[in-house]
């Protein structure tokens, strides 16, 4: 990494926040409960699009795990989601119509929301069905993580994308507000995943799961990208550069050790695949809003319309987060 | 009162609080030492609420950073003050704040009130302590150290750097000889009061002040000037991780420091309720009576360090992204790379995974798909048969189907008809067994029912790519079990190196092979090769094959184990 480059990344990051920055006039707020903020409060940051159902649950999951308060953008949701949302205690809204792409897929929003708000704070990046699994969460509130974090000098937490789906159509049980999806999806592919690394940014690229497998068996660098740092500990000088995968400064992108070693990571349980899911992507095609012209929609929609599941002879069923580290999806590296 | 307990304290003040009630409940005088960068307001607060016990005081407060003489000076003033207002007590305990006693204190009473004239101190000389960080072992001793660690850690090497370029070494006063060890100890009056009524203290202060980590040498240094009998441990059970810091106990490790038999045990996440509320009750007494053996829990932290420092071998993921050749091993276990064996032999697949009960795939590396065993479309881990998806990451594909299989032994074809990136990567793998019979590749040409032009550029091609592969097979890099014969000589009598391999495979498997598979019909085939030569085409890795030699080659079926045990 010379100098040269280093100055680039520097300059892209300013471009990020400058644009962050522009975008803020996009958000409007509806409820804002901001001054309600501790220091040394955990906080979550989210952008959704009519996802009412799912709220309840994930409002609760991530309460129960020592989260106190919450950020969501609303991209002109239509279902009741901002007016649930508006009610919570805890939850700090805006609104905003303008186009999900142009905001760079939210991340120019939520950029703006935690410069603003997270500086000196954990901060946690997450969609409505990413469920953050880490280390002893069965036991040790996030707390116990973030102050660990804390302590052994640790400023950015990797969690792994890991789709979960139904054994079965996906749209064979429908799912009810409240309930814990993971009921429902809760198997998923244990050892399909390949990594390289991104040269510039230092970053992990993780592809493969089940949506390379059964969504892109001819064109597997399509997939999707599995790689995460949704917790941080946030600076107002910090930018993430393309949804959580990838951040600047690009010190924080070396979540993992190079030297043989396991850093201590965690996983997101995504559970996109319910019976809301086939809808879902009907609408995304018509909106033309998600990633590389929704290429992954369009494949969703070829495959899953005539026999809709992703489950095979050796998924994988979840138990809990020991099985995910036996299986090295994930690890304590030194937490103990 | 005969234990008195000193405690080093700078967050988590009601945790404090609520262990020093425990220590002056139990009849241990206790004196705390609060870090000057906690603010005024604070300490008044925690001040008052601890205002109602008599036999806790506070003393004066020093500011104590990590790694600097704060933390000797705030201990030496707790100390100090401990022995003047209570004449009664005999040892002198170390804590801080975020130590938890384990055991019932009048236990700990009982153990030191049996062995009056015991300091315990861990104490040991530069040269055999294995926990050194950062390679400052007996140099902390020598060199002056007047930047910060933590906050100016750029000066501090650069420091570090110029006094080792210019064989800068400070004096050692008196000629004592530095020890080190845990910074937690236990002194008894005679020894603590010695080391600071001592007339030369005030040169030891000058010169430790300037040590690095003064608070793990001052007193164990000194404790072996004065004390009468030193037992050179830490009743205070304390894990480091692989940088030094102290592993924190939670809620969930409730059953395994019941189990330590430690006196005391740090350090303390302050939000384990759990543990707070388990040992600081006066029913605790349930446990019982045995010298402290910190042993017990070490395997867990030990392994903790090993994931940390050597990971899990073959396997890659987010956290884990070795460098080249710090992998600890590209794949996790053993597997076996057949090259040239499914053409000469029929069966050759079948019989293979009789012989050894390995998982026998077929040529994993394909050209169309991956040929798992008996055909399946996907394998453990749910790895697809893709070989699109297989090339994106050929690599990453190999390592994740052994790490997929842990267990149990695999075995693949591979020919020069596969996909020859991951060539490099099996040849430095020192878990693969590869072995070859070169030139084998030509049998299912000889058998083919093409144009002789279209054979020929394609033994001429295949020919090509196996040559390339053998010369990544030989290089002086590559780290495999790796054996080649040539296809002549393989046919001389294959019994033996089929012997040799799979003895390497399994060695459960003692019995001597009775059957062998059953090989192609080579009748015609040096004719082939002679057609080959005659337009034009040299191959020369099978061999030499007579051309008039056209007796049926492969071994009969009958035929004998090559050596009678």
């Amino acid at each position: 990494m010379g100098a040269l480059q280093s100055y680039r990344l520097r300059v892209q990051r300013r471009r990020w926040r400058i644009r962050a920055f522009r975008k803020r006039r996009e958000l409007n707020s509806i409820a804002d409960r901001t001054k309600h903020i501790r220091r040394g409060d955990i906080l979550v940051f989210s952008t959704l699009r009519n996802e009412k159902i799912r709220l309840p649950f994930f409002l609760k999951y991530y309460r129960d795990i020592g989260v106190n308060h919450f950020f969501i953008v609303d991209n002109g949701s239509t279902d009741g989601s901002a007016e649930y949302l508006a009610d919570q205690p805890d939850v700090s809204l805006w609104h905003t119509e303008s186009g999900y792409k142009r905001a760079r897929f939210g991340v120019d929003w939520l950029n703006w929301l935690q410069m603003r708000y997270a500086d000196g704070h954990w901060a946690l990046v997450v969609d409505p069905d990413e469920f953050l699994v880490y280390p002893f969460c069965d036991t040790r509130p996030l707390r116990a993580l973030t102050d660990w974090l804390d302590a052994s000098s640790i400023k950015s937490f990797s969690a792994m994308l890991l789709d979960m789906y139904p054994k079965g159509r996906i749209d064979a049980e429908p799912y009810q507000a409240g309930q814990d999806p993971l009921q429902i999806a809760n198997w998923f592919d244990s050892g399909n995943y390949t990594i390289t690394k991104n040269k510039i940014f230092g970053n992990l690229w993780i592809q493969g799961g089940p949506r390379q497998r059964v969504f892109f068996p001819d064109k597997p660098a399509k997939a999707p990208a599995l790689n995460k740092i949704p917790l941080v500990k946030w600076d107002r000088k910090y930018a993430y550069v393309s949804s959580t995968h990838m951040l600047l400064p690009r010190g924080l992108n070396l979540v993992y050790d190079e030297w043989g070693g396991e850093k201590a990571s965690g996983v997101l349980l995504h559970t996109k695949f319910l019976d809301t899911f086939t809808a879902k992507a009907a609408e995304e095609l018509e909106r033309k809003q998600h990633y590389a012209a929704s290429v992954e929609y369009k494949a969703y929609a070829e495959t899953l319309q005539d026999d809709p599941e992703l489950w095979c002879k050796w998924s994988e069923k979840y138990i809990n987060w020991r099985q995910l580290e036996i299986l090295g999806l994930m690890s304590k590296g030194n937490w103990a | 009162m005969s234990v008195g307990i000193i405690m080093l304290v700078h967050t988590a003040l009601a945790r404090a609080e609520q262990v020093a009630r425990h220590w002056a409940a139990a009849g241990c005088p206790v004196v705390i030492h609060v870090d000057k960068a906690v603010p005024r307001k604070t300490y008044a607060a925690f001040s008052a609420s601890l205002a109602d016990i008599p036999d806790v005081k506070l003393c004066v407060r020093h500011r104590c950073e990590w790694g600097t003489w704060g933390i000797v000076a705030g201990a030496q003033s707790a100390s100090e003050l401990m022995l003047k207002s209570f004449p009664d007590v005999r040892h002198v305990y170390l804590a801080s704040g975020a130590c938890l006693p384990l055991r019932p204190v009048q236990e700990l009473i009982d153990y030191l009130d049996s062995r009056p004239r015991t300091d315990f101190i861990e104490s040991a000389t530069t040269a055999d302590v294995p926990w050194t960080v950062g390679g400052l072992d007996h140099e902390r001793f020598t060199m002056r150290f007047p930047f910060s660690w933590k906050k100016h850690r750029y000066l501090f090497d650069r420091y570090v750097l110029l006094q080792r370029r210019i064989g800068y070494k400070r004096r050692i006063p008196n000629g004592i000889l530095p020890h080190m060890g845990s910074q937690w100890w236990c002194l008894t009056r005679q020894t603590l009061s010695a080391i600071l009524e001592d007339p030369e203290r005030a040169t030891y202060d000058r010169y430790f002040s300037k040590v690095w980590i003064p608070d793990e040498s001052y007193f164990q240094t000194l404790a072996r000037q004065y004390s009468t009998n030193i037992e050179s441990r830490s009743l205070t059970l304390s894990k480091f991780d692989f940088q030094g810091k102290p592993h924190i106990f939670y809620d969930d490790h409730l059953q395994l420091l019941r189990r330590s038999d430690c006196f005391v045990a740090r350090k303390i996440w302050p939000h384990a309720d759990r543990l707070y509320d388990a040992f600081l009750t006066d029913s605790a007494g349930a446990m019982k009576r045995t010298e402290p053996n910190p042993g017990k829990i070490d395997r867990i932290f030990a392994k903790a360090v090993e994931r940390r420092t050597r990971g899990r071998p073959g396997l890659y993921m987010q956290g884990r992204w070795p460098n080249d050749g710090w992998d600890n091993g590209m794949t996790s276990s053993k597997y076996s790379v057949f090259e040239g064996f499914s053409d000469l032999f029929e069966d050759f697949e079948s019989w293979l995974g009789k012989a050894t009960g390995a998982r026998v795939h077929g040529h994993l590396y394909g050209p169309e798909q991956v040929e798992y065993h008996g055909g399946q479309n996907i394998i453990n881990g749910a790895l697809s048969d893709s070989a699109a998806i297989r090339d994106y990451n050929p690599k990453g594909f190999l390592t994740n189907l052994i790490w997929n299989t842990r267990g149990e032994r695999q075995c693949f074809q591979f020919g020069p008809r596969d996909n020859q990136d991951i060539s490099w990567d099996l040849a430095k793998d020192p878990n693969a067994q590869i072995s070859v019979i070169s030139g084998a590749w030509a049998v299912p040409l000889f058998f083919s029912n093409k144009n002789f032009a279209e054979i020929r550029a394609e033994a001429a091609r295949l020919q090509r790519i196996e040559s390339q592969h053998l010369d990544v097979l030989r290089s002086p890099y590559s780290k495999a079990r790796i054996r080649i014969w040539s296809m002549a000589e393989f046919i001389e009598a294959p019994m033996e190196p089929l012997q040799t391999i799979i003895d390497e495979i399994g060695p459960k498997n003692m019995r001597r092979l009775a059957e062998a598979p059953k090989m192609v019909d080579l009748s015609g085939f040096g004719q082939f090769l002679q057609n080959l030569k005659n337009q034009g085409m040299h191959p020369y890795l099978m061999g030499d094959f007579p051309v008039t030699n056209d007796k049926n080659l492969a071994p009969r079926k009958s035929r004998k184990p090559y050596l009678v045990q």
